[in-house]
């Protein structure tokens, strides 16, 4: 289920209406009017590129980095080839965000993607897409055979000159090609494994040349800041944080599914929008930004507005937006089991602090969660973290840790009891 | 090894890249091969990649077998065990299992009589577990062979499906 309030990227977007993806429903929405807009002007480059600073736009895949300032390191001078490439590798468990646009507006990021590679004077781009959405694929496949045919994408864009292809690409289950240099990696056909940085994909990108790389809902964000421009876009939102967001609400609540609301949303009304607690529970704990997002206890993430500052203030990331929420009945060990077999089963594996590290932290949480923790463990979870965070190629590592310190943080009285008792504190129940 | 339409659709997956880049379409070309074995194996060994199909899709490719062999054994989408007619893979993830992924994982293990990572003794269902697909909203999720994805599987819904799945 899809559920927009509206917004930026969902704004008029009929869910229930099977042909709201396709190019005449896009362009009776006012799609391409801000593609149009900058080609029939000659927009200078730079100017593209300040509109995009000047929106407080951040990039949606979890980092937050500021969109416009990233375009702008690209070398536009460089003579060769250049890429912008779209991370539609949605698998941070949580998130559901980025198969919805696919899913209902592939074309707004076709636009932006256009207007990308315009802005940072890049011929092609790609957009590498989840394994398991093999049907959103296809689709995006065909919205793309649209774009062509309507000669907004190929050769002489709307007669002006201008040349810039796109195509999809594929993944085919692999949580870290999320990861934008391991994206990368896949895209050359390799296996997806993390590059070390710097050298950093502005220099040395795809194929070793320059290259950006954007999440999806930062690139669809584009032709409304065009568009409608900068300021109404960052008036969306709240000051450094720009814009709605799309928040994949998931768990214990009424009506999952997305909700596009601005950033500064107070949690509390984006709860109320999915249907408040399923059965009337109550709220125990949330992961505001994706399962490496810190938990935050029921008291705290009551008190937080959703957007970038506000939940890192309260010790959490907003990261990809998803919003996973658990009730009374959830046993928090066992719910960090589950996310830390996940880390330990996707490590990529050329790091051994990840390697290794990931493994003991998903063999002592079982053997807690089964009755056989030993006394310190919990300070062993602690000193295998400390070896792992920071000390690795990619932040997967970083993102295994997290969870382990914020849940062992805020909950640690379950552990200690499971460890003391060799019973759980709480009688789960999953659903 | 492959037919006429396979390599076609390697063709148009291999044209999407720079001409000296042909590696860039191993991902899609094994899929592609997969796929066809999927459809055309009337036995759990016949349905999966084999090191001889790697190796044939490589060399189309013009790259070496073991870059190949690398990828497929990297992904975990790509069947490189026996596998049944019908791949089941349900998701059971953290926010999945908050809506139902692990109570589905376990009644299709009670109703096929396996555990996850079986195939039945007739060949015809295979059942995993997955990790997350991006549709956590919908849960529970399961995907069919990879490509078809069914969201709201409570088991009156999973019971219509394996009733379809014939
Ligand atoms: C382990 C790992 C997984 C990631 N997964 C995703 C993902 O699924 N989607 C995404 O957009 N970014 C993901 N990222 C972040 C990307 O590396 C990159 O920062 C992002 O795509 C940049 O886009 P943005 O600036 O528009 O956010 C991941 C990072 C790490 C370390
Ligand atoms: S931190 Fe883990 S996932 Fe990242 S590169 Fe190292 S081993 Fe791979
Ligand atoms: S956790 Fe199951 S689809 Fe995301």
């Amino acid at each position: 289920m899809a559920i927009f309030k509206s917004g930026v990227i969902f704004e008029g977007v009929d869910t229930q209406d099977e042909n709201a993806w396709r190019l005449a429903a896009y362009e009776a929405r006012g799609g391409y009017v801000a593609l149009r807009k900058i080609l029939a002007a000659q927009m200078p480059q730079d100017e593209v590129i300040a509109e995009v600073k000047n929106s407080g736009l951040r990039g949606r895949g979890g980092a937050g980095f500021p969109t416009g300032l990233k375009w702008s390191f690209m070398p536009r001078s460089f003579p060769g080839d250049k890429y912008v490439v779209c991370n539609t590798d949605e698998g941070e468990p949580g998130t559901f965000k980025d198969r919805d646009i696919l899913r209902y507006n592939p074309h707004a990021l076709i636009e932006g993607m256009i207007i990308a590679g315009y802005a940072m004077g890049t011929r092609a781009g790609y957009n590498y897409i989840h394994g398991e959405i093999f049907e959103a694929y296809e689709q995006f496949e065909a919205a793309l055979d649209e774009a062509r045919a309507a000669g907004l994408l190929g050769q002489n864009i709307l007669g002006t000159g201008f040349n810039f292809e796109l195509y999809a690409a594929h993944g085919y289950g692999a949580y870290i090609c999320g990861e934008e240099t391991a994206l990368l990696e896949s895209l050359e056909g390799k296996k997806g494994q993390p590059r070390f940085k710097p050298p950093f994909p502005a220099s040395y990108g795809l194929y070793g040349k320059p290259t950006t790389i954007n999440n999806t809902e930062s690139f669809a964000s584009v032709p409304f800041i065009i568009k409608d421009g900068a300021q109404k876009f960052l008036e969306a939102g709240k000051p450094n944080n720009g814009g709605t967001k799309l928040f994949s609400v998931s768990g214990h609540v009424n009506r999952p599914g997305n909700y596009e609301v601005p950033l500064g949303t107070p949690f509390t009304e984006l709860l109320e929008m999915a249907g408040g607690m399923r059965d009337g529970k109550k709220l125990k704990a949330v992961i505001p930004g994706g399962s490496s997002a810190p938990v935050l206890p029921a008291e705290i993430m009551l008190g937080v507005t959703m957007d970038y500052d506000s939940i890192s203030k309260a010790g959490s990331m907003l990261g990809s937006g998803a919003v996973i929420v658990m009730n009374e009945d959830v046993c928090m060990v066992r719910a960090l089991e589950r996310l830390a077999y996940f880390y330990h089963e996707e490590s990529c594996g050329q790091c051994t602090p990840c390697r290794e590290g990931t493994g003991w932290l998903y063999r002592i949480i079982h053997r807690i969660l089964n009755g056989e923790g030993r006394p310190g463990d919990l300070e062993l979870l602690d000193s295998v973290g400390n070896n792992m965070a920071g000390r690795t190629i990619c932040a997967l590592a970083d993102a295994a840790v997290f969870p382990v310190r914020s849940f062992t943080k805020h909950f640690r009285h379950e552990f200690e009891y499971l460890i003391e008792h060799g019973k759980p504190l709480v009688d789960h129940k999953w659903c | 090894m492959l037919s006429a339409e396979s390599l076609a659709s390697i063709d148009r997956e291999v044209a999407k890249y720079p001409a000296d880049q042909k590696r860039s379409a191993v991902m899609a070309a094994l899929r592609i091969a997969l796929t066809e074995r999927r459809e055309q194996g009337q036995t759990p060994e016949a349905r999966c990649l084999t090191p001889e199909v790697i190796e044939y899709v490589a060399n189309y490719l013009e790259i070496a077998p073991v870059a190949a062999y690398e990828v497929a054994t990297f992904y975990n989408m790509y069947d490189m065990k026996p596998v049944g007619k019908y791949k089941i893979t349900v998701c059971t993830n953290l926010p999945c299992a908050l809506s139902g992924g692990v109570s589905a994982a376990k009644y299709l293990s009670e109703k096929l009589g396996i555990a996850i990572g079986e195939t039945t003794a007739d060949g015809k269902y295979t059942l995993l577990e997955g990790e997350c697909m991006g549709a956590c909203g919908d849960a529970p999720v399961l995907l069919v062979n990879n490509h078809k994805m069914c969201s709201h599987m409570s088991p009156a819904a999973i019971d219509q499906k394996l009733a379809e799945l014939e």
